[in-house]
């Protein structure tokens, strides 16, 4: 049998495109490049965004990267339910993109912040959190300036009453987010966004605090597998 | 030539913390009697016809799609005189 195949794109200004390619590899699928000027998901099962700078960030986060001729092609097929995650400027790219309700803004204390952080697991019904249990703590890094979860209080009420928050921070909000919401997911569940970094958590060896970013990776490969 | 103006603002429920951050400045440079402070964008869109109300609405659309995130930011569009 082939392997899943997991797209990694890449705007100009992308950071974590190699980290996410090696995550998706050391969790036993191919990772796939996608460049941003390219309009063409090349058959990929899953397309993980990865954080950065893209476009430097000019106007908003994401609001210059979600006009992307690749995502031309990605909005649509995540809204027919390709799985989708996007970190950090993943995240705020998938914002941008209406894809995910809500906005990323300055974080509350306007510090950039870059430290391992706490985060319960809220919901497990998404191709990319299925390896965890409801409830479960989990560290990952964040890195950001730009991580203020914010909605409109009808947006806010909705999320939460339908169990679309995904992610919550503990031990302490690190930037103001409402709710203390690290991360999030559409109705569907099958587009989920978090500030966290997963894919800087996969090995000992890289001095990550866990190896919890793992079970995003083995999640995806094993619907993908099991489709 | 005309030019059209685009203001964006944050949403007045949406926490301004850079605004904040020069309110909180504001004292300490001596200024006094500044209550609040909200930052906001200001784009100068130069068409090339004249700013008729086509031409605004071309500009509101620009605003509505790219120079403003409607889900945090109200716009508005002018034209100047």
């Amino acid at each position: 049998m082939s392997a899943a195949r997991v797209g990694v794109v890449i705007f100009p200004g992308t950071l974590d495109d190699q980290d996410a390619a090696r995550a998706v590899r050391h969790a036993g699928g191919e990772a796939v490049p996608l460049w941003h000027a390219d309009p063409d998901l090349k058959g990929v099962d899953a397309v993980f965004l990865p954080g950065g700078f893209s476009y430097g960030d000019y106007l908003r986060c994401g609001a210059i990267s979600r006009f992307a001729p690749l995502m031309e092609e990605l909005i649509p097929a995540a809204r027919a339910g390709l799985p989708v995650l996007g970190t950090c400027n993943g995240f705020q790219i998938l914002c941008e993109a209406h894809l995910l309700p809500g906005a990323l803004m300055r974080n509350a204390g306007l510090h950039y912040i870059c430290r391992d952080q706490g985060i319960r697991v809220e919901s497990t019904a998404t191709p990319w959190t299925s390896d965890f249990t409801e409830g479960q703590e989990i560290v990952l890094p964040i890195k950001h300036g730009e991580g203020r979860y914010v909605a409109d209080q009808e947006t806010l009420s909705a999320i939460e009453a339908n169990g679309q928050v995904v992610f919550r921070y503990v031990g302490g909000n690190p930037n103001g987010s409402l709710n203390d919401i690290a991360g999030i997911r559409n109705e569907a569940g099958n587009i989920v966004g978090l500030m966290p970094h997963p894919e800087h958590a996969v090995e000992d060896l890289t001095g990550a605090p866990s190896t919890d970013g793992r079970g995003f990776f083995t999640s995806v490969l094993k619907k993908l597998v099991n489709l | 030539m005309a030019r059209v103006i685009v203001d964006v603002m944050l949403k007045p429920e949406i926490l301004d913390a850079q605004g904040q951050a020069i309110a909180r400045a504001l004292p300490r440079l001596g200024f006094s009697g500044v209550s609040a402070v909200r930052q906001g964008k200001r784009f100068e869109v130069e068409i090339d016809g004249p700013a008729d109300e086509a031409a605004l609405a071309e500009v509101r659309k620009m605003a509505e799609t790219l120079l403003a995130n409607t889900v945090i930011e109200d716009y508005t569009v002018t034209a100047e005189s």
